[in-house]
């Protein structure tokens, strides 16, 4: 019997999720024993190919790619997950919805102390996304199933919820595995 | 500092004594004045009542009918209702607008004319409804708004378009306004005649315990809402210690849909306050506040002049009756338009100067309420019925309930009903018999106890109303077939979002929460999960907020969900995609797209 898939993506968050995953340490040869990988920032996989069982995504969405990813991510995933505090509630990106867009363009591209840019304009390559009017949480824009919370989680809840989503197994995350205070 | 900011401003001060608990009074003659606040005024208000300017500041904030900018020389507020929607409200608001030539919201260009919105102002029986100045207007229509800009525009006086005053009192020389009472039916206790002074004669003849006794054996329990025993509320005062003790009438009327308190004051006053003087005995209080919502600011002169003749008849002041050892006066405090101040807490806040955020429980206000000291606080309609039975005795008002209830309520009634207005109805009376007398026998959907009640349907018109059934403080809104539930408590989000104090987050978050979810329903994004997500919502909000607002707020919410389902049902739908109906990607990219010169349709990007 072929083993579950998972795969992984990072939207709007710092990769710190992404790094707390890989603290399971030499947990990653059972991981290896356990699943198969579709696409996700540590095998560098961009599309998938086919349908996978659990999604872990990590940060939440603040451009238009983002939301594209998370959708692809949906519509492939049997299971969704969203990781970290980035994911479930926007977190430190979000942190842009307090300052009006037009403001946050002008400090990071025409006035920022840092800047250097003699055309005074917003870029408008069509390579970069479009930003949204708000950073949003995963669940605002596609369904998600769980939420992981932590900033990041450690590296014990990501093993421990993964493992029983990808063995059907009822998710059991000690108080202490979840108390960040 | 303009020197003619800081003469107003001391003179408002010294008016009343420079006392920082006067705050609201000091503010509103200044506003009287000045047409607003400014900031000058701030720091001197600061300096002569020894208030922090911040505490200053905080209060002029809170208030709606304050202002710390100038909103125009005479305001107008259109209430923006539940019930004014269902009679023409959109229509009115774009002939203010048309007239005006401003939005809601704004000030005419030569500062003559602002125009507000406002939220029930105690006229949903004669709505479309509006406050100009202190003058109300009802019965509005395009027609009539042209009129009052016109008459405003020409010079006049609010007061001075008015073409024909109300029934009653409401065409008294010192009111004159063109309210009508709409007393539908006047029942056995309440709207009936009575013989001034009587009450109180009995009262003083009677020991304060007595009275107490007198009052609990009726079964008398308080009309605001909570249906509190008033008997026992004024034993727990009575045994409170303190020097000085004090009765609050809570006249504060601000739940959407209710209007009975305000036609007590206008043809029942004495009984209200011969009520209030009864408890003040009873209780070993000397003093009285009539809590008046700044919406009924025109019944203040003629208030204040029945206070007058009762002082010069013995019936206020030292010694009355000739009793040297019982003295009572009551005052009038005028609010400035905040919903929250009809609970009980926040009224006494209020009371002392500050903005109307309920405070901790316990201590109760019997133990320690205004100024620390045991205050008892009554519905304007508690206070009148404590008069008619210390008049004609407990057993005969006890006897007038049905179905083991004591005595009789207030109703308001309006919405799609034929007659609607006042009916004084007894306890147990069956919500369908009080639908017919109304006319809103084509009921769907009734609200019982106005916004913050419970929305009941056909199956549920059998039950009664009643303290311990369907209980009201006076509010019903008869929704006809036509109306949509979903949207009617879409609307009244929008009402708790604006008027939760902000002091707890269960409230302050919540009403915002429930607002933006039930926005995405009647607009047609919401999906199943969004129903059972409300659900917890208003649940927890229940569970957890401070005071009655964010505990009573879900209330229409949470009982719609329950009795009317399928019409939340048929407005939702969940995506095949798992992809959040709610979430439009291409309205949010719009702005970023503008700002970076580029166009997105549907995904598909092209340079501009």
């Amino acid at each position: 019997m072929s083993k579950p898939k998972v795969a992984t993506c990072s939207l709007a968050g710092c990769f710190g999720c992404h790094m707390s995953f890989l603290d399971i340490d030499e947990r990653i040869l059972q991981l290896v024993e356990l699943v198969d990988f579709g696409p996700s920032p540590i095998n560098d996989l961009k599309h998938f190919t086919d349908r996978c069982r659990v999604g872990l995504v990590e940060g939440g969405c603040a451009n238009a790619e983002n939301v594209r990813v998370l959708r692809e991510f949906r519509t492939h995933c049997d299971i969704l997950v969203s990781m970290g505090y980035c994911a479930t509630s926007g977190g430190i990106p979000a942190m842009r919805n307090l300052v009006s867009m037009e403001e946050c363009l002008r400090e990071a591209y025409m006035e920022g102390p840092s800047v250097h840019n003699p055309t005074g304009r917003v870029p408008g390559d069509l390579e970069l996304p479009l930003l949204l009017d708000k950073v949003r949480p995963c669940h605002e824009v596609v369904k998600i199933d769980y939420h992981l919370p932590g900033c990041p989680p450690s590296a014990d809840a990501i093993w421990a919820a993964l493992c029983a989503l990808v063995s059907d197994a009822p998710i059991e995350l000690p108080y202490q595995l979840i108390k960040y205070d | 500092m303009d020197t003619e900011v800081r003469q107003i401003t001391s003179d408002a001060c010294r008016a009343f004594a420079n006392d920082g608990t006067r705050l609201l009074d000091i503010l509103h003659e200044i506003q009287r004045r000045l047409g607003h606040v400014p900031p000058d005024a701030i720091e001197a208000i600061a300096d002569c009542t020894s208030l922090a300017p911040v505490r200053v500041q905080q209060t002029l904030a809170f208030y709606a009918f304050f202002s710390d900018r100038p909103l125009g020389k005479v305001v107008i507020r259109l209430c923006d209702d539940v019930v004014d929607r269902m009679w023409g409200y959109d229509a009115v608001r774009a002939a203010f607008e048309k007239a005006l030539g401003i939005p809601m919201g704004g000030t005419t260009p030569d500062g003559m004319i602002g125009l507000q919105r406002t939220p029930c102002i105690g006229m949903s029986d004669q709505s479309p409804a509006a406050l100009v100045g202190t003058t109300v207007f009802t019965r509005l229509t395009p027609e009539s708004a042209e009129r009052i800009v016109a008459g405003l525009r020409a010079g006049c006086q609010p007061a001075e378009l008015i073409e024909k005053c109300g029934d009653g009192n409401n065409a008294h020389t010192l009111v004159r306004a063109m309210v009508r009472n709409n007393i539908r039916q006047p029942g056995a206790v309440l709207l009936t005649e009575g013989e001034r002074g009587a009450a109180i004669a009995n009262a003083l003849a009677m020991s304060p315990a007595e009275v107490i006794r007198t009052v609990k054996n009726a079964r008398l329990r308080g009309c605001g809402g909570a249906g509190f025993p008033t008997g026992m509320k004024w034993e727990f005062a009575r045994s409170a210690r303190g020097p000085r003790k004090l009765i609050f009438c809570n006249a504060d009327e601000g739940e959407p849909g209710t209007f009975k308190d305000r036609v007590l004051l206008t043809e029942h006053p004495n009984r209200v306050f011969a009520g209030m003087t009864i408890a003040g005995y009873a209780v070993g209080a000397a003093e009285g506040i009539l809590y008046l919502r700044a919406e009924y600011a025109y019944l203040r002169p003629f208030l204040e002049d029945i206070l007058a003749r009762r002082r010069a008849d013995g019936l206020l002041g030292n010694a009355i009756r000739g009793k040297h050892s019982f003295g009572f006066d009551i005052r009038i405090q005028l609010g400035a338009g905040s919903y929250v101040c009809g609970a009980e807490l926040a009224l006494l806040r209020s009371c002392e100067g500050g903005p109307g955020e309920p405070m901790t429980r316990p201590p109760f206000p019997v133990q320690s309420g205004y100024l620390g000291c045991p205050s008892v606080v009554n519905n304007v309609e508690t206070l009148a019925l404590v008069t008619k039975i210390l008049e004609s005795g407990a057993p005969a008002f006890s006897e007038l309930g049905e179905e083991g209830c004591s005595g009789t309520k207030l109703l308001s009634l309006s919405g799609d009903c034929t007659r609607p207005g006042v009916y004084e109805v007894p306890l147990g009376t069956p919500l369908r018999d009080v639908l017919d007398m109304c006319g809103g026998g084509d009921a769907r959907s009734v609200l019982v106890g106005g916004a913050s009640g419970r929305f009941v349907g056909p199956a549920l018109f059998d039950r009664l109303i009643s303290f311990d059934d369907l209980s009201t403080g006076g509010a019903i809104i008869v929704f006809g077939p036509q109306r949509s539930v979903p949207e009617i408590v879409e609307l009244y989000s929008h009402f708790f979002a604006e008027e939760s104090c902000g002091y707890c987050a269960p409230c302050r978050i919540g009403t915002v929460l429930l607002r933006e979810r039930l926005g995405r329903i009647v607009r047609g994004t919401g999906e199943p999960a969004d129903l059972e997500y409300l659900e917890e919502l208003g649940d927890t909000m229940k569970a957890t907020s401070r005071c009655g607002l964010g505990q009573a707020a879900p209330n229409a919410l949470l009982s719609s969900l329950k009795n009317f389902r399928p019409a939340y049902e048929e407005l939702v739908r969940s995506d095949p995609d798992g992809f959040k109906r709610a979430f439009d990607l291409d309205k949010a990219v719009t702005q970023a797209g503008e700002i970076a010169a580029r166009l997105s349709i549907r995904g598909q990007e092209v340079a501009l």
